[in-house]
């Protein structure tokens, strides 16, 4: 059976569409998004997080280590990923949590039965399950297993996606979806190579395709201040959003709570100084939207 | 000082601030005249007839207070915030007044003729006499040796069984009426084969007195009216009085006619039961939507009354409740229930007799008082019924995301039938609903007294030292299995089974004498008057005259002992990575040098509050083995015994008497309260712990207490309030019993309690019920700090 990796699923989740939702995030992304707040979804292999603030310094996982990757030096604890084959012995041999894999090999049936708990609650409130990532169609066989099984269990789905993968694989997903919730953030392509690695070409193309076949589209804009905020980027948002028919969207300001991680993860954040959008900028964003005929729906 | 509330006119706001910035004292007008009337009469009348002599004596001299520009008239002391003692239940010492003026939580001034008093006339005449001092000189030493290790807490010892709520009757009948029917009822006694005919007689004549003495307590205030409208110089306030003079002539004296009589009818009723005892918890309209609608309906349709009068009417009647707090408590039974709060709690919502919503104009009126009052008392809730409309759950849920802790939310199917199973009828279960904190009863006809609380840790803790509280090397249960000879963890289990029997029979055996000491010294003939059938039955509220009669046994610490059973079958007989010696030793030690062991069992552990079956799964064995214990034994009354979970301060007292324990916690620190998760234990989420909860069975309980804390983010905007409802009816359609929220952000409670004087408006849920967070105690702040903070993902 077809496995995925997941680094986490996320229940009593708001704000993934409709409802009460339970938000299952797959590893693996193929942008580099300088504002990342999930980092540990950036990589499709698993990877060691280190918790600073947690540890007790007690050594356990050091000498847990059966391939010895494992080293603490000047209160610091560092990995060897060529060593490390993620046997999770030092995760379980640290008291305090501080060792922890961003990642997990599951089954479709073992997301399931996560998801499966909360059940009543999706009924109650006409939610359901958000398959999130990383980028969902960065591991395609196990976004499409998810789907048919939710689908066949009768629970609603939405995917969020930053829209860059084969359109092949989007295809089959949107047969299999009810909702998408569908990321556009740079419509400059050299602005979008810049910030976020890849160019936009693949994006935009898949949305209009995307469009044709699939009548539940909202658009997510993350408002990142001197990045995408200004008129131009959001008109040219506005203006392909309704060449497409598509006329909703959520804006997400920018937030600094994904930056411990990076430290955690080893990884350079490349934003450290950037501000939160302040209220009449988010304000200022969303007149700009709503004067094209943008239903902002957050 | 407390911030002027919007929304209401300068009567209302200037009676609500009056009630708000008034400090408690304590009143010695009661003790005086209950010690004269039991001078005059203790010894020559029968025991109902001078509880009776005595109430209509208080009500005959207690001085008269109508406060400027109210509506609704009768406080239960001389003035706002003047509480009476009650010596013939509790005689306090000198020493118990200074703490009680000195403590800086629930204090009340006590002034140096108060003290005078108390030791020039009460003390001399009630020292001995009093309940408190009887059930302490009538208890067993093992009772007296658990009580005071903490296994479990007395709720009778300076407070009357009271626990019961107003059904509809009052609003039916006025009190001559009902004079009339205790005279059928005598007239039909059989003195020839009814051997207590002649009890029943003295039981029914107190009843007489005190409802001519109520109809006279009544009477006064229309002189006191009448006198004060005589020399009012407004026309309006005179008119006013004059309008007060006419309603309390007609009520209690006759069944009410309009909205304003129906609400002065009860609240002289309320001033009755709880002038006559200090009734635990304090009375209650109950249903109170229900009752009023009938007399709404009509006055908005005859034009005698306008939603706007109704409003100021219910405003003014609000302020009622919360002029009078709690009477003072001192001891444990302080630790245990450490508020001014009198656990009033009025229903709105629910079922009518017939099955249907019962949500109605004044439900949505009685939410908006509620919202603009913001007062701790009277406490409300709502209750959810599976035909309840969401546009009412969400009106309830704008006032609960406002985080004041107010309502609080009940499942009104689960309430019926938790109420049918244990015996009572389909329409008596439907007009029942929820009192105190979260405790189901037949409302009007059922008298539910809570005994006390139960320390289930605790029981853990002694079975671990073989029957042996580590606390004083008392060895309290009997000697059972050496826990490091206990092969599996079914024995040690049997082994906590035989130790929990142990102690609830002590509890038991301790009840059995106090309930008959209540029984045949301290009837409630006045309270009798209310409760269905203690008339027909010609028999006290105390002494099993209501239609139905349970006792309750409060189970505490749930979470906190299935988190350590969890921790012990999972870490000592499944991974076996730690031995009984190393576990025993690191507890001794309070996990001093232990601290890997300590994040251990706290961190890798299944624990109680995350959808988990390992953990729920010993939360339902424990609960299971406490139903059994408990459920379904004979009580004195005739009653039978029933379990709730829930435990008001109780949480905090009970963890105070415990060492550290094998979930991690550190000696002394408070335990779960309700059924919560412990605190911090519930890392999954709401949903979670809402599944972990609903495995309970609640159903076979009279009540458990959930609290969800949540962020105000998280309950914002549409999304926000339409996630409430579903959470509300996910868990209602798992049969769950209650929750209750508490919307407030961490850091706001540690500003809170670093700078209390810019906070003294601040209300926050502490179980089942609400307070200022300034009058909690640090230790029950720090609590309510680390419960797990639901935050938006």
């Amino acid at each position: 059976m077809v496995t995925g990796t997941i680094f986490n699923i996320q229940r009593y989740s708001l704000h993934d569409g409709p409802g009460i939702r339970t938000t299952v995030f797959l590893k693996g992304c193929p942008l580099q998004c300088w504002w990342c707040h999930n980092p540990e979804g950036i990589s499709l292999s698993r990877e060691l997080i280190w918790h600073r603030h947690k540890c007790l310094g007690c050594g356990a996982c050091v000498r847990a280590c059966p391939r010895k990757a494992l080293c603490f030096t000047q209160a610091n604890l560092s990995y060897d990923q060529e060593k490390c084959d993620f046997c999770m012995r030092c995760v379980e041999e640290c008291p305090a949590e501080a060792v922890e894999v961003a990642g997990q090999i599951m089954t479709p049936l073992e997301v399931m039965a996560e998801v499966e708990k909360d059940r009543i609650f999706f009924k109650q409130s006409g939610g359901g399950v958000t398959i999130s990532g990383g980028e969902p169609l960065a591991q395609p066989q196990f976004l499409l297993a998810l789907l048919k099984l939710f689908r066949s269990e009768g629970i609603h789905t939405a995917v969020d996606t930053s829209g860059y993968g084969r359109w092949h694989d989007l295809e089959q997903v949107s047969r299999l979806t009810d909702l998408f919730l569908y990321d556009l953030k740079l419509m400059d392509d050299s602005l979008s190579r810049k910030y976020t690695g890849k160019s936009n070409d693949l994006i935009l193309e898949n949305l209009r395709k995307l469009a044709r076949n699939h009548n539940n589209i909202q658009i997510r804009v993350p408002l990142i201040p001197g990045v995408n905020d200004d008129a131009e980027n959001l008109r040219a948002i506005g203006q392909f959003m309704r060449s497409l028919g598509i006329s909703k969207m959520s804006i997400h300001p920018y937030h600094h709570f994904g930056s411990a991680k990076y430290e955690k993860l080893g990884r350079h954040y490349k934003l450290p100084h950037l501000k939160p959008p302040a209220a009449e900028d988010v304000a200022r964003a969303r007149g700009y939207l709503e004067r094209q005929g943008i239903m902002i729906i957050n | 000082m407390p911030e002027p509330a919007r929304g209401l006119n300068s009567r209302v706001q200037k009676l609500r601030l009056q009630s708000l910035n008034t400090a408690p004292e304590i009143s010695m007008e009661r003790a005086i005249l209950v010690t004269e009337a039991y001078r005059k009469y203790e010894g020559a009348v029968s025991v109902p007839v001078l509880r009776a002599l005595t109430f209509k004596h208080v009500l005959e001299n207690k001085a008269i207070c109508i406060n400027d520009g109210e509506l609704i008239v009768g406080e239960r002391g001389p003035a706002p915030q003047a509480t009476p003692t009650y010596p013939e239940l509790c005689c306090h010492s000198l020493a118990d007044l200074q703490v009680i003026n000195d403590r800086p939580k629930i204090s009340f001034a006590v002034s140096a003729q108060a003290r005078q008093v108390q030791q020039e006339v009460i003390i001399p005449y009630w020292q001995g006499k009093s309940m408190r001092d009887r059930i302490f000189s009538s208890m067993s030493q093992e009772w007296l040796d658990c009580y005071n290790a903490g296994i479990f807490t007395e709720f009778m010892e300076q407070r009357a069984p009271g626990h019961t709520v107003a059904g509809d009757k009052i609003y039916k009948q006025g009190m001559l009426e009902i004079q009339e029917q205790i005279r059928a009822v005598m007239g039909r006694l059989d003195f020839k084969n009814d051997p207590s005919a002649p009890a029943k007689k003295e039981q029914l004549q107190a009843m007489l007195i005190c409802a001519e003495a109520i109809i006279h307590y009544a009477r006064r205030h229309a002189d006191k009216a009448r006198e004060m409208a005589a020399a009012e110089s407004s026309r309006q306030r005179k008119e006013e009085l004059e309008q007060i003079a006419r309603v309390c002539e007609r009520v209690p004296a006759y069944a009410p006619r309009n909205f304003w009589e129906a609400l002065q009818y009860y609240w002289f009723v309320h001033l009755g039961v709880i002038i006559e005892l200090n009734t635990w918890d304090s009375f209650c309209p109950g249903r109170l939507d229900q009752h009023l609608y009938p007399f709404y309906r009509e006055g908005i349709e005859n034009g005698s009354l306008t939603k706007e009068l109704a409003r100021e009417m219910l405003q003014c009647f609000w302020i009622k409740f919360n002029n009078q707090p709690a009477p003072p408590k001192v001891g444990i039974t302080l630790q245990e229930s450490a508020t001014y709060t009198d656990f009033c709690n009025i229903n709105v919502g629910g079922l009518t007799a017939e099955g249907s919503d019962g949500v109605n104009e004044v439900s949505y009126l009685l939410l908006d008082v509620i919202d603009e009052m913001r007062l701790l008392q009277p406490s409300t809730n709502i209750q959810v019924s599976r035909v309840t409309p969401d546009s009412f759950i969400r009106r309830a849920g704008e006032i609960i995301r406002k985080g004041w802790g107010q309502p609080s939310v009940f499942n009104a199917d689960a309430v019926v039938q938790e109420l049918l199973n244990q015996g009572k009828s389909l329409v008596d279960a439907r007009c029942g609903g929820t009192s105190g904190c979260v405790e189901t009863g037949a409302f009007g006809k059922e008298s539910y007294v809570l005994t006390g609380y139960f320390n289930l840790p605790k029981i853990l803790e002694i079975t671990l030292h073989r029957g042996v509280d580590p606390r004083t090397g008392k060895q309290l249960g009997p000697v059972t299995d050496d826990p490091r000879q206990c092969q599996n963890f079914d024995q040690l289990m049997k082994a906590f089974e035989r130790q929990l029997n142990h102690f609830i029979d002590i509890k038991i055996a301790g009840n059995d004498i106090i309930e008959k000491l209540y029984a045949e010294t301290m009837p409630a003939p006045f309270l009798s008057l209310i409760i269905d059938d203690c008339i027909e039955r010609g028999q006290d509220y105390n002494a099993g005259g209501a239609r139905y009669n349970t006792n309750y046994i409060q189970g505490v610490g749930i979470g906190s002992i299935t988190d350590s059973l969890a921790a012990i079958k999972y870490h000592l007989y499944e991974q076996r990575r730690f031995t009984w010696d190393q576990l025993l030793e690191a507890l001794r030690d309070n996990f001093d040098g232990a601290e890997e062991m300590r994040q251990f069992l706290i961190n890798k552990t299944p624990r109680y509050g995350n959808d988990d079956d390992f953990a729920d799964e010993l939360m339902q064995e424990v609960f299971g083995l406490f139903y059994k214990a408990v459920n379904g034994r004979k009580t004195v009354r005739g009653g039978v015994y029933r379990i709730n979970m829930l435990p008001t301060t109780c949480h905090v007292y009970f963890g105070s008497v415990i060492g550290a324990m094998p979930d991690g916690r550190k000696a002394g620190l408070p335990l779960s309260e309700g059924i919560s998760p412990v605190q911090g234990a519930d890392r999954k989420g709401p949903t979670a712990v809402i599944k972990s909860a609903a495995k309970m069975k609640h159903l076979l309980t009279g009540g458990t207490l959930l609290n969800l804390k949540f962020t105000p983010k998280l309950l914002e905007g549409e999304k926000g309030l339409n996630s409430l409802v579903a959470l509300i009816r996910a868990y209602f359609e798992l049969d769950g019993h209650h929750v209750q929220f508490n919307v407030v952000n961490k850091e706001t409670l540690i500003d809170a309690q670093k700078h209390p004087e810019r906070y003294r408006d601040l209300i926050v849920r502490v179980a089942g019920y609400s307070d200022y967070f300034n009058n909690l105690n640090e230790q029950l702040q720090n609590e309510i700090i680390a419960r797990t903070e639901h935050a938006v993902f």
